[in-house]
């Protein structure tokens, strides 16, 4: 078997070779629709529904960027990566863009092959317990087994937190969040550590979510946005400038439901982002009408946040950082000029 | 070998002519062409790699590695370097493997036995046990043993209390652990000194038995060499143990020595499922003894047991040896499915986070797939030099 292994590694090394060399654009462009890789795991941000229909934050952002490629937001191609398989899967061309709740770091910009476009969500990583331990603060987890996911941020930070107050853990380290919570579910651990948005997505699913509570510690920033391949500007300009659109677009006011009217504005910065000034979309190797098809058929950056992951949702989650900057948050998108 | 009708030809050409060198000439050639291969694809890889920007090389092992392993068999925390918790890793794949080749083949054994036996009952559900457990994936076999049997053990406030000493919760096995302040390590030594010395007495005695025919009480007197060294450790270097024993504080029990749910559901598992594979190469290889054997050694007067073990076993182990090698090496490979539950093995802890954390995928793959070709080989090597021992030999 080892003698046909080598070869075969050895075609498959030069057909990846092959593959990665024209501009992502391009390839996007030939085989018609976008591959997004995604969690597909956590409500809110990206799971199917009851009718196998991709919901989600991570979700939607792939469904913009091919509204804004292709105006049509139904071109994609949604693959399921985990968290350990993530960057080898974008490294290889596997996937287009990872939009998969996955932290912005220096070394995973640096040394990984991969580009961060922005932030799609700001959060921090928190502690859910269950309410029966009597724990109030993060400070008195000393001794705890913590369920973990295997290959994130969450695994260092964990360290590092209890390492700088002077406590001990015991890690149980999985490979999916699904078995990290099922695990903690069944009571094998004392807490579940992930993102505090991941935590609250997390809740919906436990078998009795009352019983368990979030603790008020956040331990570490976590930016989550979305990736790409190193090495293709084109490519990465259009996903930032995506992720811009739909921030622009709810500080100007423009949602789907009115994005036709606001074709009439007056406003000159709604009309360079809606394409009727200059020839901005052509300058990024799209059309000028990308941003209109965005808001257009999948909304501003508000609208995807509220159905997903806004307050009327199980998730609850507030705006908070994510507000726009005007509303005291930390979203804040250069102008499309 | 030319054809001495034909006229030798001269000058290089008369190689090619030359049924030897053709044959040397044909595996250069194909040498050269899976090497320049091999190095076309590993500059090619070197170049994308850089293109890519994804850094590459071992310097990675000695950065600090900054994340927790919960089972540890040498000293490690989390300011240790990734070099460690490969080691980390690779212990705990190799102590898991070892449990369980040892415990499979000897539960595999009785097994075998038991499927033989004139008992009906015995054998039947011997036969169950076989069928059910080569039937069901391994997979689903120790996600069972790990969320329907471990998990639903009550929480170590609620532990179940094992004597006072030892306590099963969902938490693990709690167990008093031994603390040695002296003389630790001369006891273990002794210790295995012994064992070796008990060993060489029971070879000795069975020369001695086929030379004179008379045979010595092996088992009590080996048992008597083997405690003999330790126990005069003990005494020349004044042991001193101290018993730690578990106490519920906090969320866990402190002191004691904890054997984690992840490795018993890992370990029952392995050992359950490659016991069914090992009974029937067990039953495979009694049952290749031809009936005469058995018949002839029964009417030298023979008890049963001692027919199986002295006849029967010895020539039946001939055809059990190679079939054993393999289920011992798929034991080890299988051992990777921990990273399911949470086992931090070498899968886990060196192919899973330290890969995610440093990035380094073709470094750490290559790294993990020649340990686990590594530990394949040695596994075959001893098993052959097994095989070599308990094979027919001409006299």
């Amino acid at each position: 078997m080892k003698r046909f292994l080598v070869p075969l590694a050895a075609v498959l090394t030069l057909a990846l070779a092959c593959a990665a060399s024209a501009g992502t654009l391009d390839d996007v462009k030939n085989k018609g629709f976008v591959s997004a890789g995604v969690s597909g795991k956590v409500p809110g941000f990206s799971a199917p529904d009851q009718d196998g229909v991709w919901r989600g934050l991570d979700v939607d952002f792939c469904r913009a960027v091919a509204a804004a490629v292709f105006g049509d937001p139904d071109k994609v191609k949604f693959v399921p990566v985990t968290t350990k398989e993530r960057f080898t899967a974008l490294q290889t061309g596997e996937i287009d863009v990872l939009s998969r709740n996955t932290t912005w770091s220096l070394e995973r910009d640096a040394a990984q092959g991969i580009d961060f476009a922005g932030v799609l969500f700001y959060d921090g990583q928190g502690f859910m317990v269950s309410k029966k331990l009597g724990v109030k603060s993060a400070r008195e987890l000393d001794g705890a087994s913590i369920c973990i996911q295997i290959g994130t941020t969450t695994e260092m930070n964990v360290s590092d937190y209890f390492a700088a107050h002077g406590m001990t853990f015991k890690p149980v380290v999985f490979e999916s969040a699904d078995e990290a919570t099922v695990i903690y579910d069944t009571g094998r651990a004392d807490v579940y550590t992930t993102d505090a948005s991941g935590l609250a997505a997390r809740r919906t699913t436990m078998s009795n979510p009352d019983e368990h509570i979030i603790l008020p510690e956040i331990i570490s920033k976590e930016p989550l946005g979305p990736a790409v391949r190193q090495g293709d500007s084109q490519w990465s300009d259009i996903v930032r400038w995506t992720l811009f659109a739909l921030i622009n677009a709810e500080e100007l006011g423009v949602t789907s439901a009115n994005v036709d009217e606001m074709l009439k504005s007056e406003n000159p910065a709604v009309k360079r982002l809606l394409g009727l000034d200059g020839n901005l979309g052509e300058q990024l190797g799209l059309t000028n009408q990308w941003a209109y098809n965005v808001v257009k058929l999948v909304g501003n950056y508000g609208e995807i946040y509220d159905r997903n992951v806004g307050p009327a949702t199980p998730l609850k989650l507030e705006r908070g950082l994510n507000a726009l900057w005007t509303n005291g948050g930390l979203l804040y998108a250069p102008p499309v000029r | 070998m030319a054809d001495p009708a034909t006229p030798e030809p001269k000058g290089p050409s008369r190689l090619l002519h030359d049924r030897r060198w053709r044959a040397v000439i044909a595996q250069a050639a194909a040498f050269a062409l899976v090497a320049a291969l091999l190095a076309c694809a590993g500059l090619n890889m070197a170049r994308n790699l850089e293109r890519a920007g994804i850094a590459s090389g071992f310097g990675f092992l000695d950065q600090v590695a900054g994340f927790e392993i919960s089972q540890t068999l040498i000293e490690y925390s989390r300011a240790s370097t990734y070099a460690r918790a490969f080691w980390v890793g690779l212990l705990n794949t190799l102590a898991v493997s070892a449990v369980c080749i040892a415990a499979s083949t000897v539960l595999g054994f009785l097994l075998g036995l038991l499927r033989l036996s004139p008992n009906w009952l015995a054998a039947r559900l011997a036969g169950v046990y076989v069928e059910v457990v080569r039937n069901v994936p391994l997979l689903l076999q120790i996600l069972f043993w790990y969320i329907a049997v471990l998990n639903p053990l009550p929480p170590p406030r609620q532990a179940l209390d094992l004597g006072g000493v030892a306590y099963l919760c969902n938490r693990g096995l709690v167990l008093p652990w031994p603390q040695w302040e002296r003389g630790g390590l001369a006891v273990g030594l002794a210790l295995a000194a012994g064992l070796a010395l008990a060993w060489g007495f029971a070879a000795w005695a069975r020369r001695r038995r086929v030379r004179t025919g008379r045979s010595l009480p092996v088992w009590r007197l080996g048992a008597l060499l083997a405690a003999l060294p330790p126990a005069l450790a003990w005494a020349l270097a004044d042991a001193r143990v101290e018993w730690s024993i578990p106490a519920l504080s906090g969320f866990n029990f402190r002191g004691g020595g904890t054997v984690e749910p992840e490795f018993i559901a890992l370990a029952l598992a392995l050992t359950l499922y490659t016991a069914g594979f090992i009974a029937e190469n067990v039953r495979a290889g009694i049952q290749a003894v031809p009936r005469g054997q058995i018949e002839a050694a029964a009417s030298l007067g023979l008890r049963p047991w001692r027919v199986m073990r002295l006849v029967v076993v010895p020539q039946a182990m001939r055809v059990i040896i190679p079939p054993l090698t393999s289920q011992h090496m798929t034991l080890v490979k299988n051992s990777s499915l921990a990273v399911v539950i949470g086992y931090p093995d070498l899968m886990s802890v060196f192919a899973g986070t330290t890969l995610n954390q440093t990035g380094q995928a073709v470094e750490i793959i290559a790294i993990t797939m020649l340990v686990y070709l590594a530990v394949s080989i040695v596994i075959s090597l001893i098993m052959n030099w097994y095989n070599d021992a308990m094979a027919l030999k001409g006299r």
